[in-house]
């Protein structure tokens, strides 16, 4: 018995089910699914540039005849709608699973939306585990069910399991053959005279998918000795077992298609039953499609993460609100922050002294939003930046052009930012692109990308040269800056920013985190000249704070030393020194 | 032990939380118990305010930890005490770490925090985790000097922190964490 976080068990489930392709683009909270199976030399891993790609990689896996699994955060599976709703047409000759890892409570991402309904939109299987044990196991049913029916399956996780740590019995591999390729155009062909007649079969497919269902062992019934009637899946089984541990269950873990006979045979016993799921009503609507009377929504929240407190006062008949314990003391937010000695502090800093709009986007520099570097306007997802100042361009005309950048980050640039410049250049736009290029994906913790010269196993691969990408699409003005070098910084924009052309500046500086060999002895005021002006506490630096007679101070623990000093380059009166404040980092 | 242990571990990423949590999991897998322990990553490394809940019993359902219902909280720094101090339940125990670390967003530490602790809670153990592992030999190892402390709370042998520990220190650093788990549980 080991304790796995729920990615752990996957990636392990994925080792001992035959998968032999894993693909994925990183994204919180799927990440380390596929570090973990990174670690299995029989499983052919790899990041993808974006979930789009990566699907596909994997899917074309599948047509190929291996045993095949994508790992996507809940919105890294909208990057990837389009081949997902293919899928289910063409279908797959080696098991096809796509790990959708949504973030209720949205943790770390921008919205909450709840993925099941992929399955009924898409119309393929949706499996749902609700432990890390469940995780390696269903991963095999899953695998299995995907060969019998040749169709993908919707494999549903959540931050909770992704992230929990449960006790798992793990076995050993069980080798799959990668079945021979037979070219079939009839079904993996998706032209028009094709697709209606794979429509027609999917159809055929989702009722003897429904009744693998009724059948599966994955759905179960658990009696208890009071008289509630309780269906639900996935993380909410765990809370509702916790909150209610005598009443009756039906877990389902192969939710659809939606078992009903098994639903109206449960739901026979009771008066009315009460569904405790996550997010949106998904099996709710359903059961009361049956005309089954159910009750769910109306008591357990559709924002944020369940827990076992608001369950229990649902099911004991109160609105699923907060709960008993004495009231939180007001203690002032600690939010997520860029680190000491970050290479995305200085753009921040400038754009905020040139009161520039910024159409940001996603990645570690999203954090450039808040107090006190304020330095961005929007953010939507991933890629967004480039197509919405654009648009900004558009609506506000070539003046408001001159004061407006959009900021990306390198993995995310070449996920899906290289489209929008692309766009701009063919549109006649004349913003300015900062691609702000640390090296690395670094908020999902520091993976790969096809920028950064190494594949997910570390193995040396081509470093796509972002400047050279953005004169091949012809961009004229491109240009790269020293991060760590405030003044050739600010004038790199003021430059760029005045240009009646699309530009590119690639702000490079590689992620503090990945250099600590560069990191030295810690900068220090010197107490005799600060005049306690603040300008330095403007830079948002976790190391820099105010002495009691509002004097600036560094913390010589956090501070990385020279490699960054944007401190001394801002302080106007010269007062922050390098190698003055030792400190052992 | 009797019913569920519900220990909470808060504190700023970066101050080795996640392993602290690991390893009484891991403690609590050894002797025998059900276990889930949950926490999130992604953004909170980057600085923010970390919690790790661990859950044991004979039989555990849910991986988290409801207001009101935490029978131990360990709080890495101080005002991440009071941020989860309602977490606690009435006559849990609470360990405090009396470290600052200044959240983004402000350039003091805000006034009376401990205050605000002792005024909710009276048994609270405040610990200077710092000095202790300090003292042991690394500042790093304050994670593991505040499990020392915590140790006292749980029904759990010398020993089988002590296997616990070893299991997931890397080896250079088992002296100095072993030194720090002893102050820990003496200061």
């Amino acid at each position: 018995m080991a304790l796995l976080s729920g990615n752990e068990a996957v990636a392990r489930g994925a080792y001992e089910h035959g998968v032999r392709v894993a693909t994925a683009y990183p994204g919180t909270p799927s990440t380390e699914i596929l570090e973990n199976i990174a670690g299995y030399d029989e499983i052919d891993a790899q990041w993808s540039t974006n979930e789009k790609v990566a699907f596909e990689v994997a899917l074309g896996a599948a047509f190929g005849g291996a045993r095949a699994l994508v790992a996507l955060k809940h919105v890294g599976l909208n990057v990837a709608a389009d081949p997902l709703f293919s899928s289910v047409h063409t279908g797959v000759t080696g098991g096809f699973i796509i790990i959708s890892a949504d973030d209720p409570g949205m943790h770390s991402s921008q919205n909450e939306q709840d993925n099941r309904l992929y399955a009924r939109f898409a119309k393929l299987p949706l499996i749902e585990p609700s432990d890390g044990q469940e995780c390696l196991d269903f991963l095999g049913v899953a695998l299995d069910l995907s060969e019998e029916y040749g169709i993908p399956v919707l494999f549903r996780m959540s931050t909770r399991i992704c992230h929990s740590m449960t006790p798992v019995e793990i076995g050993s591999r069980r080798e799959v053959e990668v079945k021979d390729y037979e070219k079939d155009i009839g079904r993996r062909l998706l032209i028009p005279a094709h697709a209606r007649r794979r429509h027609a079969r999917l159809e055929e497919k989702l009722v003897e998918l429904r009744q693998a269902a009724e059948d599966s062992p994955l759905n179960r019934v658990e009696d208890g000795a009071r008289k509630i009637g309780i269906v639900t899946s996935g993380i909410s089984y765990q809370y509702a077992k916790e909150a209610m541990p005598d009443a009756c269950f039906l877990k389902l873990g192969f939710s659809y298609p939606f078992p009903e006979v098994l639903v109206r045979d449960f739901a026979k016993r009771f008066d009315c039953l009460h569904v405790v799921e996550e997010g949106e009503p998904f099996l709710e609507e359903q059961i009361a499609a049956l005309g089954i009377p159910v009750v769910g929504k109306e008591r357990i929240p559709a924002c944020g993460e369940l827990d076992q407190g608001i369950v229990a006062r649902a099911l004991n008949g109160g609105a699923g609100g907060k709960g008993r314990g004495s009231e939180p003391a007001s203690t002032p937010p600690r939010p997520p922050v860029l680190c000491p000695g970050c290479p995305h502090r200085g753009f921040f800093y400038q754009v905020n002294k040139m009161r520039l709009t910024v159409t940001g986007d996603i990645g570690c520099y999203t954090l450039g939003a808040l107090e006190p570097l304020n330095g961005m306007d929007t953010c939507v997802c991933m890629g967004a930046s480039i197509g919405n100042a654009l648009g900004f361009e558009k609506a506000q005309g070539r003046a408001f052009a001159r004061k407006t950048v959009a900021v990306i980050g390198d993995s995310t640039f070449l996920h899906s930012g290289i489209t929008g410049l692309i766009d701009m250049v063919y549109n006649h736009g004349t913003v300015t692109v900062v691609i702000l290029d640390n090296s690395v994906t670094a908020m999902t913790g520091h993976q790969e990308h096809a920028g950064t010269g190494k594949t997910l196993r570390g193995e040396p691969a081509h470093a796509v040269d972002c400047q050279e990408l953005a004169r091949a699409v012809g961009v004229k003005h491109v240009k790269e800056v020293d991060a760590f070098d405030l003044g050739a910084v600010s004038e790199a924009l003021a430059e760029a920013t005045d240009t009646e052309e699309a530009s590119v500046i690639v702000v490079r500086g590689e992620c503090i985190l990945r250099i600590r060999d560069r990191w030295g002895p810690a900068l220090a005021v010197d107490p005799e000249t600060c005049t306690a002006c603040g300008v330095c506490l403007k830079l948002g630096c976790p190391a820099i704070s105010r002495d009691a007679e509002g004097k600036a101070v560094i913390d010589a623990s956090l501070c990385v030393g020279e490699v960054c000093s944007m401190c001394a380059q801002v302080c106007p009166k010269g007062c922050i020194e390098v190698g003055k404040g030792g400190g052992d980092r | 032990m009797k019913g569920t242990v519900d220990l909470m571990l808060s504190g700023v990423g970066g101050q080795g939380i996640i392993l602290a949590g690991n390893l009484v999991a891991d403690l609590a897998l050894d002797a025998g118990f059900d276990v889930k322990k949950s926490e999130v990553h992604g953004m909170a490394q980057r600085g923010g305010s970390v919690v790790s809940h661990v859950r044991f019993a004979r039989k555990v359902y849910s991986p988290v930890i409801v207001e009101g219902q935490a029978t131990h909280l360990v709080a890495f720094e101080l005002m991440e005490a009071l941020r989860w101090i309602h977490m606690l339940v009435p006559g849990g125990t609470l360990i405090v770490n009396e470290q600052e670390i200044i959240p983004s967003g402000l350039t003091t530490y805000p006034k009376a925090i401990r205050e605000g602790i002792t005024s909710r809670c009276s048994q609270t153990v405040f610990i200077n985790g710092g000095r202790l592992a300090a003292e042991a030999g690394n500042v790093r190892a304050v994670n593991v000097a505040l499990l020392g402390a915590l140790s006292k709370y749980l029904d759990f042998d010398v020993s089988e922190w002590e296997h616990a520990i070893r299991k997931r220190v890397p080896e250079k650093w088992m002296d100095v964490n072993l030194k720090a788990f002893e102050m820990g549980r003496v200061g």
